[in-house]
This record gives C-alpha cells, structure tokens and sequence, in this order.
C-alpha cells in the first residue's frame, strides 16, 4: 500500500496549484459574476497540456493516467469551479468515449486535437425526459443511403457552444429500450445541428452549458462509435470515469470552501480573540477537514483503480456521492462561519455553495449513485 | 552559453506558526511545507531564458536533503538539462561562506560561463552565498541583478539599488550573477516537460564525492556560531492626532519628517 503521490504526480500537482491559485482563482469571481467562458485560461491549460494528462503517447497524451488528471481537475476546481467542470467534461465525457471506444481512425482523427486542446469536447446524453432515466432517449437515428438521419435534442449540456466535437446517445433499434441506443461522434460544423442561448444557472455560472438540437442532422455511417445498440453499455462505462472527475471538482470545491473558512477563522476577532479559538468553529472545521481527507482518499483510489484497468463502478459512485456531499456541506459550514459576510458575494463562499450544488445533480444525482452502489452491493 | 543556477530548497514560513525548538539553536519544521527559494525561482527562468536565446545548457546545483529532488526535478521541467544535489550533513549550512566554499568545490573543475543564483534566501536572508561563491572560484560577480544583457563574451547586469535607482556594469565572462525577484516571470513547467526531466540526469554527491575535507566547511571551520533564535515580541504603538483637519495635518506631516519617512 503506498499512499503518496509519485515524485511525477506531486509535480504535476505542483504546476496546476501554482498555476490555478495565481492565473484563475484571482479571476474566478469576475468570470462567475460575468458569466464569462475562461477562453484565455482554457488557452493556457492546453499549453501545460493539462488536456493531455489522461491519454496515451499514441493519441497525442502524456500518458499519465487517470490519477494525475483527477489531481488536476481538484487543483483547477478549487481556484475556479467553472472551469474545473470545462475540463472534466471535456476530458471524462467528451473526449473519453472516442478514446474509449472509436475505431483506430477516429481516435487519430479526434482525440489528438482534444488533446492538444485545440477543440473542446463534449458529450450529449441527458434529455428533457431522459434524465435519470438513458433508457427514455427520444433521439433518434436513421440509417438512410450510408447516411445516418438524426433529430432530436440534448438539454443541460457542458461545453455545447464551444466544443469542436459532441458525443450524442441516440435510439437506432426503437421498442428495443437501453439496448436500442447507440452513440454518434459530430463534428460541430454539422449541418442540421445547432445550439440553443446558454442556460442562466445557480452556480457554475462561467461555464457553458446549452441545449443542442438535431433537425434532419446528416452524419456519414463510420461516425457511429463503437458498435450498433451500445451505446448505453458504453455510457455506463463512461459514467464510471467520469463520476471521478465529479468527484475531483467536488474535492476541490471542498478544499477552497474549507481554505477560506480556516483563513477567516484564524483572522476574524471577536471576544478578544481569533473566532477559532471557539471550539464551536474548531469542530466544525475539524470535521470539514476530516470529509474532505476521506473524500480525496476516495477519488484518488477510484482513478488509481481506473489506471489499473480495474472496475470502477461502485468506487466512481461511493467517491462521486461522498465528495459531492462534502462539498455542498463543506460550503455551507464556510458560509456559516463566515456569518453574515458568507452570504455576501463580497466572498467567495456563496459562489462555492452554489458551485457545489450542482456536484449532486450532474453525472447522475446522489440518488442514483445510492441505486448504482447498492446494485453493486448486490440488492 | 553554459550556465550553473544554484537554488536552495527552503521552508515556507508564511502560513504555519514558526516554533523554536527547545534548544534555542533549530526551528521546528515539521509543520512547514517546502519549496524553492522565491529569488532562485527566478534565477531558473532567467538561466533558461538565456539558454533559449543562446543555445547552451544548464546545470543545477544544490546543497539539500532528498525531500528536495522534487524542486530539482521541477527546475529541469522548466528547461534546466542536469542536476548534482549535495547531500552531505558535516556541512555548516548557517554560514553563506561555508555553503558558498562547497558549491564552488563542486563547480570548480566544470566549464561554465555564467552562474545565477537568487540574491538572498528566504530562510536565513544572508545575502552573501552567491558573493562568496564568485570569490572562491575567482570570477566577476553582480549581485541583485533585475536585467541581464548577455554579449559577446561580457554580460551587462542592471543592477536594483536602492531608491529605485538601477546601476548597470559589464562584466567579462565567467561570472556570477544573483538574481533579483521579478526580472522575469518564472514559467509554469508543462506536464511533457515533467515527464522529460524525469529522464534527466541528477547525481547525487557526498563531500567526499567531491573531494573536499569536511573539516574546511563544517562548524569547526566555520567562524560563525549560531548561539540562540527566538521569535521576537511584536510592539505597537499608536499615537492619535488630536485638532481641526488642517492643523491634524500639520502634526502629520512634521512627524513624517522628523521620522524620515517623507
């Protein structure tokens, strides 16, 4: 058993802390209350090939794995939640299915670019009536003289406006439930596929997130990825990689929420003294640091899992559900020892907790992760 | 171009408590975090930097525990091509003239031109290893360097002095330069620079490895004796000015001046 990070990875670690803290977290306010995409930020990750960290030398990658990647959503997350789930859900969920299952040519043709971070990435799943529920996918593709017919449309879509390459779940074998679903690579510039306003959210305000709509969307027959009817089979797969990353986010919103509210303890007087020489806040920090110790050992065994080839199923969801809910409690404690000045956007700490929430709800909400661990558990 | 940068693995003071041990003589370190010395952070850019104009090599040196490999190993993601740690604990390493006196003992049969090294340490704050270093190898130096120029066989070093005024002075080469915070902007090194300077060649050295005699740089050679450490109790004062606006001005500005603040 070795629970320290590799003389590699602690570097790793190192380069993203110092480049989140110092390059993102100064703007990370402004972005949130603009509502402004972090394009120049995005710019400099890909410079530090941050977007090449879980992918093989072949395809353009590092070749580092899983584990540094989650170190390094956890890092960028805590300086900037917004662009912390930019990253993931390129990564996790936009890039990983072509990584995962695309043949030989569009894993050349793809994922190198993704990459590089020449394009962003994202991953169209989730409908207004297929939340929860994949199986209930209205989206549908037709096969027609080599050509796939597709209509329909995704909602509450990560990285939509400026993602170079979209990954959709549509029905091909209609009647035939989860296993008449199959996925399809396309390319932005795809005519017939369009992109609604972006959305106005709770939190992650400066991220990108919009419906897309197929009208009559021609896609050539070899972008189907992987086989016919399994597409559900592989976003489960993909699911299980990418609650990990979720995880990281919390993880980091975790961290950030906690970061502040000890500074502010240590400094803030009242009574004659530091408010955390009270035991009231020290137990309340004591037990922040305590979740988000457990969280970390969670997500990091669920991505050093994944870099063995091993199952990750029931760990992706027990670090996804613990670290989300670390999160949203950790922001809420900051806010409260904050007292009034947490519930101002004077502070970070709103931002936090409305950046949190969103932890429990994406990537399938702590419900389901309940319903997918006790499966695991054999219920 | 072949330059040496010599950096300094350091505690980073500013967000754990400092505690004396009880033997007056050592700080308690066990809360700290460590890394490079701020100043050499820049001395790595600057060397890389002039490396990238010029073409060349440089080398790392450092005097530090295997905790500091990690620094070391970030120096060469940035650019940096191999490394010597000494690791050697007969050495006095309170004493700048002790530290520089091994670090010219293991550059002193390599071909340089051009050593950088950050002014001061954040540690013990001396200001003098990188001085003392160009005395025992018998070279130019400059120090609180904030722009280097490097010529044909000559650098130019503009040098910070006081008041905001700048000195600028041409040295022949080889020289010792130490650098001053904020003549560049040190780089964040990219993962594929990571994965390459774990390829990169770093030895590890014993003094006896270098050939120098412990007793020349250990405490019994060294003429400075570290006798006690303590955390000074902070004092305040606080004088308030009392009257109308203009004559709270006045007091204001007479005690500014008696200060020597304006």
């Amino acid at each position: 058993m070795n629970f320290s990070l590799s003389e590699s990875q602690l570097l790793i670690q190192k380069t993203v802390r110092d480049f989140a803290q110092n390059e993102l977290a100064p703007i990370a306010a402004d972005l949130d209350k603009e509502a402004r995409f972090p394009h120049e930020i995005i710019k400099q990750m890909a410079e530090l090939d941050l977007f090449a960290l879980p992918y093989s030398e072949e395809y353009g990658g590092t070749g580092d794995g899983c584990l540094p990647y989650v170190v390094a959503v956890e890092e960028i997350s805590r300086a900037c939640a917004s662009t912390g789930i930019t990253y993931a859900a390129h990564c996790s969920i936009g890039t990983d299915p072509i990584y995962l299952f695309g043949t030989e040519k569009q894993k050349q043709k793809w994922v190198g670019p993704c990459a590089r971070g020449e394009m962003l990435a994202a991953f169209g799943l989730t409908e207004p009536n297929a939340g929860s529920d994949a199986g209930g996918t209205k989206t549908t593709a037709v096969l027609k003289n080599s050509e796939w017919l597709i209509n329909g449309s995704k909602c509450f879509i990560t990285n939509a406006t400026h993602a170079g390459v979209i990954v959709i779940s549509a029905v091909t074998e209609p009647g035939q439930g989860t296993k008449g679903i199959s996925s399809f690579i396309v390319p932005r510039d795809t005519a017939g596929f369009s992109v609604s306003e972006p959305y106005d959210k709770l939190g992650l305000k400066a991220s990108d997130t919009a419906e897309l709509y197929f009208d009559d969307m021609r896609l050539p027959e070899d972008n189907l990825l992987g086989k016919r009817g399994e597409g559900f089979k592989q976003l489960l797969k993909v699911l299980d990689g990418g609650r990990i990353s979720i995880g990281a986010l919390a993880l980091g919103i975790a961290q950030a929420s906690f970061d502040a509210a000890l500074a502010y303890a240590r400094e803030r007087r009242q009574f004659g003294q530091p408010i955390s020489k009270f035991q009231a806040i020290q137990f309340k920090l004591a037990d922040m640091a305590t979740s988000i110790e457990m969280a970390r050992m969670a997500v990091y065994r669920a991505a050093w899992l994944k870099d063995q080839g091993r199952a990750t199923t029931r760990e992706s969801s027990m670090a996804k559900l613990y670290a989300s809910e670390t999160a949203v409690k950790a922001a809420l404690e900051a806010i409260q020892i904050f007292g009034g000045y947490g519930y101002m956007k004077e502070y970070p700490v709103e931002r936090y907790l409305r950046d949190a929430k969103l932890m429990e709800i994406g990537e399938g909400t702590s419900e389901i992760q309940r319903l997918v661990i006790a499966r695991q558990l054999g219920c | 171009m072949k330059s040496i940068v010599c950096i300094k693995y350091v505690p980073d003071t500013s967000e754990a408590e400092v505690k004396v041990n009880p033997d007056g003589k050592t700080v308690d370190d066990s809360r700290f975090s460590f890394d490079i010395n701020d100043a050499d952070n820049y001395a790595v850019e600057e060397s890389v930097l002039i490396k990238e104009d010029k073409g060349g090599e440089v080398d790392v040196l450092s005097i530090g525990p295997k905790q500091s490999e990690v620094m070391i190993r970030m120096a060469m993601a940035k650019g940096c091509d191999r490394a010597v740690r000494v690791e050697d604990d007969r050495i006095a390493d309170h004493d700048p003239l002790m530290v520089a006196k091994v670090l010219a003992g293991a550059i002193k049969d390599k071909e340089f031109d051009l050593i950088l090294t950050g002014c001061w340490a954040d540690d013990y704050g001396h200001m003098s290893t990188g001085v003392a270093l160009a005395e025992y190898l018998g070279v130019n130096h400059a120090s609180m360097v904030k722009k280097v120029e490097v010529l044909d066989g000559k650098v130019r070093a503009h040098r910070e002095l006081e008041g905001g005024l700048m000195e600028v002075v041409e040295l022949e080469l080889p020289a010792v330069l130490t650098i001053q915070t904020g003549i560049n902007e040190p780089r964040y090194a990219p993962i594929r620079g990571i994965r390459q300077a774990q390829k990169k060649e770093l030895n590890v050295v014993s003094l006896d490895d270098l050939g120098i005699d412990p007793a020349e740089v250990g405490s019994e050679a060294s003429q400075v004796v570290l006798e006690n450490l303590y955390i000074p109790e902070v004092e305040s004062a606080a004088e308030f000015i009392e009257g109308e606006p203009d004559e709270k001005a006045d007091k204001l500005a007479s005690i500014l001046v008696k200060g020597g603040l304006v």
